[in-house]
This record gives C-alpha cells, sequence and structure tokens, in this order.
C-alpha cells in the first residue's frame, strides 16, 4: 500500500490540534513551535503533492477510498486532480505562513491555533474529497472555527457582528447547497455519493436546470459573488490577520470550488443554462467590487474588497464554460489566493505597530519596514494584472475565454476594474509606505522579524515565478480542465 | 563564442536585470561602488549590442528577422517566447542600450536611496529592450507594461522635490506624486484597449506569434463576434493606435507628458524622452502597419492631422513656456510629430517610393531625437543642480560664467532645431520629402511649425545664455564638469556622425523599410 499522504495532510492538523489543547497554556514557545512545526509539515506534504502530480498521468492521483456509511453509499474517498492540486498547495503555503504570522497571538495561543488548524483541516478536506458527503463533511468542519476564530480573537468593534453575520450566510448557503446535493443523490438512483459515480448519472434536464442555481449559489456565498458578498468584508476585517489570511486566501477558493465540483460539474446542463445571466453577477463582482475598494479609507476593507472584485473573474472564467476561461480561473484561484494572503498579512504588521488602519493616518512606512513595502508593491502589482506577475497569467486567459464565449463586452465592461485596481493599489501604496510619518507613529515602527519576512518572501517568490514560468502550473491545471470540457462539453 | 552567437538576443535583453540583481546585492553603504558597479553593468548589454550590430549582414535571415531566438513560454494560450530583430528593431536596441549606460552615468549625482535607483533603471532598460526585441504579441505587451512600473518609481520617488499640484478644494498632493500617477494611470488606461485587442487577436487566431499574424490577420474576413470582420478590425485598428499615441505622444493625448517630463529625475527624463516615447512610434511600424494595413490606409489622414496639430501646438506650447524643462518637454511633442507624420504617409502611400523614404525618415528621426531630446534634458538637469530653478527668467547672461556649457547647450540646441550638418536635419528633410507629395497641406504646415521650432530653440538659448547677466550668479556658478561632459560627448558625436554620414544607420534601416513595407 502507497503512503496514504493525502490523509495525513488532511487529519496531521486536526490531530495535532487537538493536542495542543493539552499543552500547558503558559508556555508560549512550545505551543508556538508545535504549531509551526505541522504549518511546516502540512506546507513541505502539500509540496511533495505538488510537484509529483504527473499532469500526463490518470484523472485522480494520490487516490484513498475507504468505506465510511456503507448504507447510505457514503465513503471516505480522497484524491487530486489538476484543479485541486495547486490548491492543496495553496493551503499549505497558508497555513505555514499563517502560524509564522501568528507568533504574536497573546490571548489564549493554544486554543487559536487549535482552531486554526481545525480549519486548516476542513479546506484539505473539501479539497481533496470526491464523495459528496465527505465534502459536506468537510465543509462545515471549515466553517465552523471560524465563527470562534473572528469572535473570540477579531477586532474589538466589529468582532461579534461580524462572526454572526459570516456564519449565518455561509450556513445558510451549505444548507441550500446540501439541499441540492440529496436532491441530486436521491434523483441519480445510484445510492452513492460519490462524485466520479454521479457524473455519469445523467439527469435530465429539467431537473439540472431546477437545481443548479441551488447547488451553485449555495457555495458561491462562500466565493463572494454578488450579491451575496456582503458578508465577506466585513469578516475579514474582523478576522485576525492569520484568519483573514486564511479566509480571503483560502476559504473563498473552497467556495468557488465547491461551486464548480458540485455544480458545474456534476449538472452541466443546469450550468449551461443559467451561467450566460450568473456571468452578469461576476460582472458586477469585478467593477463595482474595484470600484468600492478605491473609496475605502480603510487598508484592510481595501483588501477586502479587492478580493471581491478578484473572485468575481474566478466565478466569471468558469462562467466562460471554455478552455481559456477555465484555465485562467484555475491559475487565478491559486494567484488569487497568494496574493490576497500576503496583503492581508501586510496589513496585519502595519496594524500591529500603528494601530490604526486608516490610509489617511499612516504613511512613509517604508523607512521602517522596507521588506514589508516591496512585498506589498510586488503583489500589488500582480493585483492589477502587471505581466511577470502570477495574475496576469490568471487573468488574461480568463479575458481570452469571455471573447471566445462571445461575451466580447462583457471583457471590454471587466477591463476597466483593471485600472482602477491600479488607481487604488498605487493610492494605497503612496499614502502607507511613502511620504511623510505621520508625528503620532515617529519612533513606535520597527522592522518586521526574520521569520515574517521569511512568510512574505515566500509569497512573493511564488508569484514572480509563476509570472515568468507559467509553465510551473499551468499543464497541471490544464489537465484538470480537459477533465471538465469533457463533462460541460465544448471545445 | 558560440553560445554567444546563438543566444545574442537573450543576452541583451537579460543583462541588465540580472544586472539590477547584482546591484541589489551589493553592500549599501559604499555609493561609489554602487555608482560605478551600475555603470560597468549597463555597459555589457552595449556590448552584445555591437556584437549584434557588427554581425547583423551576415546573421542569417528568416522571415524578415535575424537572430531569431524561440522557447517555451506559455503554451496553454499559444503564445511563446520568441524573439528577433530587424533593421528598425536592431537601431532602436542600439539606441537603447547607448542612452542607458548615458543615463546612468548621468546619475553620478543622486545621492539618495542610490541602490534602488540603480537597479530600477537596469530594471527598466530590460523593460524598454523587451518591446523592441519581442516577436510575440503577448511578450510584446508583457514588456510593454513591465516598463511602466521602473519609471513611476524612478519618478514618484526621485523626482524633482519641491512643487506642489492643487487636486481640488485645496487638497495638495507632491507634483512629482501627481506626475507619476497621471504617467501610470493614463498609459494603462490607454493599454487597456491594446490589452482587449490582443486578446481578440489571439483568440480569433489561436497564437500570438507575430510572423504568423502578419500572414493570416490582414486576409482575415466574414463575421466575428457577430460583426463584420472589418468593424472588428477598424475597433482593433483604433485600439492598438491610441495606445501607441499616447505613449509617442500624439496631440491631443499628451498631457500626460509635460508633468512626467518635468518632474522626472534628470536621467529618468532622458530615458523618457530618449527610448520610451520610441516605444509608441515603433508599435506603430512593428504591428499597427503590418497588421492592419487598409485601415492605416483609410485612417491615415487623420493621423496626419493629427501629427501637424502635434508638431505646431508643440511648438507654441514650448515656446510660451517659463520652465526651460518644460520647453524642452513640449518640444518632444513637436519633434515626435515628424515621425508621426512619416509613418502616416507611408501608410497612406504604402509600397511607393515616396512611402519607403518618408519610413526611412520616420524611424531615423526617432534615433535622433532619441539623442538630442536626451541631451537637452541632461544640460538642462546640469544647470538645475547648480542653480535649483528651471525658470528662464532667473538666469539670463550665464555665458560667460560657463562658457564650455554654453557651447554645448547651443549645439545641442542646434541639432534639435534640425541645423543642416547635424541629426535631425537629415531625418526631417527625408520625412517632409516622403510627406510632400502624399500630404501635401498637413507638410506645408508642419514645415511652418518647424518656424517655432527655431523660435522656442532660441528662446531658451537667449534666456539662459545671453540678455543682461543675472548678478546672484557670478561666483556661484561652476563650469561644467569632466563626467557631465563624458556624457554628453557620445550624444554630439552620435549628432555630428549622422549629420555627416547617415548610410551607415540608413542602410541598416531602409532594409527592414524595403523588406516589411517594400
Amino acid at each position: 500500500m502507497q503512503f496514504p499522504i493525502l490523509s495525513v495532510i488532511v487529519f496531521l492538523p486536526i490531530v495535532v490540534g487537538a493536542l495542543l489543547l493539552f499543552l500547558p497554556p503558559k508556555n508560549r514557545k512550545l505551543i508556538y513551535g508545535v504549531a509551526l512545526a505541522v504549518g511546516l509539515t502540512a506546507f513541505l506534504l502539500s509540496l511533495v503533492v505538488y510537484f509529483s502530480f504527473d499532469a500526463n498521468g490518470p484523472r485522480y492521483q494520490f487516490e484513498e477510498q475507504y468505506a465510511w456509511l456503507p448504507q447510505l453509499g457514503v465513503s471516505y474517498h480522497v484524491a487530486v486532480d489538476g484543479i485541486t492540486a495547486p490548491l492543496v498547495l495553496l493551503t499549505g503555503v497558508v497555513i505555514f505562513t499563517g502560524v509564522i504570522i501568528s507568533q504574536r497571538i497573546d490571548e489564549r495561543p493554544r486554543e487559536f491555533f487549535a482552531f486554526l488548524f481545525i480549519l486548516a483541516s476542513g479546506v484539505f478536506g473539501v479539497f481533496v474529497a470526491l464523495d459528496m458527503f465527505a465534502l459536506f463533511f468537510f465543509y462545515e468542519i471549515a466553517v465552523f472555527p471560524m465563527y470562534l476564530l473572528i469572535a473570540l480573537w477579531g477586532w474589538k468593534q466589529t468582532r461579534e457582528y461580524a462572526a454572526m453575520k459570516l456564519t449565518l450566510y455561509l450556513f445558510i448557503g451549505s444548507v441550500i447547497a446540501l439541499v441540492g446535493g440529496l436532491a441530486m443523490y436521491f434523483a441519480s438512483g445510484l445510492g452513492t455519493f460519490d462524485m466520479v459515480a454521479l457524473e455519469a448519472a445523467n439527469f435530465s434536464p429539467e431537473f439540472q436546470r431546477l437545481w443548479f442555481p441551488f447547488v451553485f449559489f449555495g457555495f458561491a456565498v462562500l466565493g463572494g459573488i454578488f450579491p451575496f458578498h456582503n458578508w465577506s468584508p466585513d469578516g475579514h476585517v474582523a478576522a485576525p490577520t492569520a484568519v483573514s489570511m486564511f479566509h480571503a486566501g483560502v476559504l473563498m477558493k473552497l467556495g468557488a470550488f465547491a461551486a464548480l465540483r458540485v455544480g458545474i460539474m456534476l449538472l452541466p446542463e443546469g450550468a449551461r443554462f443559467h451561467l450566460p445571466w450568473i456571468i452578469l453577477l461576476t460582472l458586477v463582482n469585478v467593477v463595482y467590487g474595484a470600484f468600492i475598494a478605491m473609496v475605502q479609507t480603510d487598508f484592510k476593507y481595501m483588501i477586502g474588497f479587492s478580493s471581491v472584485s478578484h473572485m468575481g473573474l474566478v466565478s466569471m472564467g468558469f462562467a466562460t464554460l471554455n478552455y481559456n476561461g477555465f484555465v485562467g480561473a484555475g491559475v487565478q484561484m491559486f494567484s488569487h489566493g497568494v496574493m490576497t494572503a500576503l496583503f492581508f498579512a501586510v496589513v496585519g504588521m502595519v496594524y500591529d505597530q500603528a494601530h490604526t488602519r486608516e490610509i489617511p493616518k499612516l504613511g512613509g512606512l517604508v523607512k521602517y519596514m522596507p521588506f514589508v513595502a516591496v512585498a506589498f508593491i510586488i503583489g500589488g502589482l500582480a493585483s492589477m494584472g502587471m505581466p511577470g506577475l502570477s495574475g496576469f497569467i490568471a487573468e488574461f486567459p480568463i479575458f481570452m475565454g469571455l471573447w471566445g464565449g462571445g461575451y466580447a463586452w462583457i471583457a471590454i465592461v471587466a477591463a476597466i476594474s483593471i485600472a482602477v485596481t491600479a488607481a487604488y493599489i498605487l493610492r494605497a501604496v503612496g499614502r502607507v509606505f511613502f511620504g511623510e510619518v505621520p508625528a503620532e507613529l515617529e519612533g513606535h515602527m520597527h522592522d518586521i522579524t526574520r521569520s515574517e519576512k521569511l512568510a512574505l518572501g515566500l509569497f512573493c517568490l511564488i508569484m514572480i515565478s509563476v509570472g515568468i514560468f507559467p509553465t510551473l502550473i499551468v499543464p497541471v491545471v490544464q489537465s484538470g480542465v480537459n477533465v471538465i470540457l469533457s463533462l460541460v462539453g465544448g471545445a | 563564442m558560440a553560445f554567444v552567437n546563438a543566444h545574442l538576443l537573450s543576452l541583451i535583453l537579460f543583462s541588465p536585470l540580472l544586472g539590477a540583481l547584482i546591484v541589489l546585492l551589493l553592500p549599501g553603504k559604499n555609493k561609489n561602488l554602487i555608482r560605478r558597479v551600475a555603470l560597468v553593468l549597463s555597459i555589457v548589454p552595449f556590448v552584445f549590442t555591437l556584437i549584434a550590430w557588427l554581425g547583423f549582414g551576415n546573421a542569417p535571415v528568416i522571415d524578415g528577422f535575424r537572430y531569431q531566438q524561440q522557447a517555451v513560454w506559455y503554451p496553454a494560450i499559444n503564445s511563446s517566447y520568441h524573439l528577433g530583430v530587424d533593421g528598425l528593431s536592431l537601431s532602436m536596441v542600439l539606441l537603447t542600450t547607448l542612452l542607458t549606460p548615458l543615463a546612468i552615468l548621468a546619475s553620478f549625482s543622486i545621492e539618495d536611496k542610490i541602490k534602488p535607483y540603480m537597479a530600477l533603471f537596469l530594471a527598466l532598460e530590460t523593460g524598454m529592450l523587451g518591446v523592441f526585441l519581442s516577436l510575440d504579441l503577448l511578450l510584446f505587451f508583457v514588456f510593454w507594461e513591465i516598463g511602466l512600473v521602473p519609471m513611476y518609481f524612478l519618478i514618484d520617488q526621485w523626482g524633482s522635490p519641491t512643487g506642489e499640484r492643487e487636486l481640488w478644494k485645496g487638497m495638495k498632493v507632491s507634483a512629482r506624486r501627481y506626475a507619476s500617477f497621471k504617467f501610470i494611470v493614463y498609459t494603462m488606461a490607454g493599454s487597456l484597449g491594446l490589452l482587449l485587442a490582443i486578446q481578440m487577436l489571439g483568440v480569433v487566431s489561436g497564437t500570438f506569434d507575430l510572423i504568423a499574424l502578419f500572414q493570416s490577420w490582414p486576409s482575415i474576413s466574414g463575421t466575428l463576434f457577430g460583426l463584420s470582420a472589418a468593424t472588428v478590425k477598424t475597433a482593433a485598428f483604433w485600439a492598438f493606435a491610441i495606445a501607441f499615441a499616447i505613449k509617442i505622444p500624439v496631440w491631443p493625448f499628451h498631457t500626460w507628458l509635460p508633468d512626467a517630463h518635468t518632474e522626472a529625475p534628470t536621467a529618468g527624463s532622458m530615458i523618457l524622452a530618449g527610448v520610451l516615447l520610441k516605444l509608441g512610434a515603433y508599435g506603430f511600424l512593428r504591428l499597427v502597419l503590418p497588421l492592419y494595413p487598409e485601415q492605416s490606409h483609410q485612417y491615415a489622414g487623420t493621423l496626419a492631422f493629427l501629427a501637424t496639430a502635434a508638431i505646431i501646438f508643440g511648438a507654441f506650447a514650448a515656446f510660451a513656456q517659463r520652465d526651460f524643462k518644460r520647453l524642452v518637454a513640449y518640444s518632444s511633442v513637436n519633434h515626435m510629430g515628424f515621425v508621426v507624420l512619416g509613418i502616416a504617409a507611408a501608410a497612406f502611400a504604402a509600397g511607393s517610393e515616396h512611402a519607403n523614404i518618408a519610413l526611412n525618415g520616420a524611424v531615423l528621426q526617432m534615433f535622433n531625437h532619441g539623442i538630442s531630446a536626451a541631451a537637452m534634458f541632461f544640460l538642462v538637469g546640469v544647470i538645475y543642480e547648480r542653480t535649483h530653478t528651471r525658470d528662464l527668467e532667473e538666469w539670463g547672461g550665464l555665458f560667460p560664467l560657463v562658457p564650455v556649457f554654453g557651447g554645448l547647450l547651443i549645439f545641442s540646441s542646434m541639432a534639435s532645431l534640425g541645423l543642416p550638418g547635424l541629426g535631425s536635419f537629415v531625418s526631417e528633410f527625408l520625412v517632409v520629402r516622403g510627406a510632400w507629395p502624399v500630404f501635401t497641406v498637413y507638410t506645408a504646415l508642419s514645415m511652418l511649425g518647424l518656424l517655432f521650432t527655431g523660435a522656442y530653440v532660441l528662446k531658451g538659448i537667449s534666456k539662459t545664455l545671453h540678455g543682461p547677466l543675472n548678478e546672484k550668479w557670478k561666483g556661484h556658478l561652476s563650469e561644467i564638469n569632466r563626467r557631465e561632459i563624458l556624457v554628453l560627448a557620445p550624444l554630439l558625436l552620435f549628432m555630428l556622425w549622422i549629420g555627416f554620414w547617415p548610410a551607415w544607420l540608413l542602410s541598416v534601416i531602409n532594409q527592414a523599410v524595403v523588406t516589411l513595407f517594400g
């Protein structure tokens, strides 16, 4: 039997998370050390999975299957394909860096890391699950710790409101999706939750058209689709830094991915029927999100809305239902995850020291934290789609997908967001990192630690290498896209 | 040597970027070391360019391009790393690799954050060279955009430290922040149409390779996206044309230029005027004319009109300035107008003898303006560094105090004015000669514009050097130093060399013109 690497990745965090609770609460060094070891292990294992994934190999790799609830047709069935392999790597990167960034958590670090690891296990689980029941199971595991993490460790002014809002939105979404999932289970007559089997269920077109919106929107809420995006900026802002990184970096992809996996791939006729109007919603995401980001004065809200805008591109790529659109969306999920995790890390570092996130009250920080400034600039350039960085590699095919799918005017309107993004990113760079240092900040700012530099450097390295060598990721994504296309039809 | 020959263009393209990384790794304290290393590193691409130039005639030609290289880059959307040069791009590469070391030498007086400054400068060179070397439409766009970033930071961080601009209701920002922001957002917004059109071309043709596109794209007919192919092509033509017109800049898209040029540090202005403006003209020659021959012919009249407007208004606006640097900035609008006029004439009469003459003139004018604008901006920088003012009214009668500087200023001004015997005369003559039979009225008006060129150039000289001496400079103004003369000397030599014997450059340019449009 081969080494069950995926199960190890999925269960390592949650098991160690539970064990953490038995450590002495006072010994913060030990707690952090254990957490860091888990983060590093998860990161290294995800690297192994990503780089040993063979783009020319079978569809599913590292597959494992055990009976779970055989009476209901539920099994523990996990594997990665070309779409999920980059997402597993992304999760590994974010858990590792997230632990580093959380080094300075003072309040109950033991519980904090325990919940963070439960969250990580849930996320890994959703990405690798091939069984719909398991997918829902892990999905809920990922959403539930968010509430506690935000409500207990979040920003004091809004944390209770934001935690409640986020949890309600996501639970309602997942319940709606679950109803759709159960409908599929019963309608298929196969008596199984296995998604690979359900792909061949041949649901009637009427069934698909009826249920597709339930499943798609139920999950897409977590992807931040308009008009259900409202929870996300509030949630991002209220969450502690590492949780925001996880949330915007990985959790939003969970929504987009599940909408793809359960919605588009299992109900392709429903997708073909509904996505042509859903693409309009994603256009609102992309353009309106960018404009809203531009008018924010709170640094973290600005980043939060920029995520709404960029995640709109992911759903937009899916909605084109063609090769270029899917490739772009697949790369964008990875690229946006890295980029936005970097943003939230930077915002957290600035806030920790300046104790304000109001952009007009900041300034000149490049003098104190040059490394942070450079990292933010690189991330900012990636987010405005600057060639040479991963954002361009992702966005370009999405736009080509729009052209190829006959959505020429949507491509033209969506392009406005690129200029708007450039404007708000440069404004933030100029106001926060350059210019005069305000008198209140004089003297209390200092540079970040070496391990924090390592975290930011890792993000930058990923964005630059993907930007210069797209072949690092694109062939993997392509292999996943080919499978999707064979299900939904199209070139 | 075999390695060098096989990868010559990649070496030219990436040696500056590698240089930037080396500069970043140097110890931060030793400023002189950083300066010298940056200078030496910037000479490396120039040496490679010379190798390419000398071997140009013997290098094998495939589809009109030499030294081609191709490698996998982004296979999912059929874009590859494809480089190649012809006479047109090689002369621009020569201009870039020549001006960059001079600009770096000119920056030796920079004291603030010298390390990132030099690194950005070298990175900028890679961006510019990439545009000239790319034979893949997507790769072209990649470098087109990348070049904006270092220039943005050069203006924003090292631009002139004084000056404020009021945005609205008393809210003020520093002038260099205003200028750099306007520069990058204006150019990026202008490139959005280009980006969309490139995506559209890629979707329709299934490739971004320029050689393949030159073959297939102009002959596409029928319907695209529910519209007639001609309509789509016209829209795409304008998307390309506007992006390039902003960069050149053609009137009325020029408003970013006076701000950016004025606020940029001296070396930044040299490169902006010397090379960056040429990227736009190069885009017209490399992409617009071959990809849209019909549309270019159809709208050549509009382009010629805009060029004439740029020549005349540019000259008037330059004459009206009190700020010497702004004067030189507007002179770029004026001189680049001749490049556009030549392109317009060639677009209208493609294939004729007049078109070839006009095109030769346009490309030579690009080269000459690069040399003379760099020299002029540098001279303005020299005097600004000493007097901390750019106001023409503050100077006056400086000739006796700084005779060498005065002589060099007059020499460069004459080159920019188009005095026979110096480079610009040859190129402007060729443009006018080629354009006259094609657009007689516009050409005639443009020649009247030349008259005003004389007026503003002389205004610049007389306000600085002649008239009553402004006493406050007596004893406070030092003569141009040896390093500064070293920056200028090559530029002045090129002006003379091209003025007296343009054949060495024209023969290379003409080869490209004949293969591409002949």
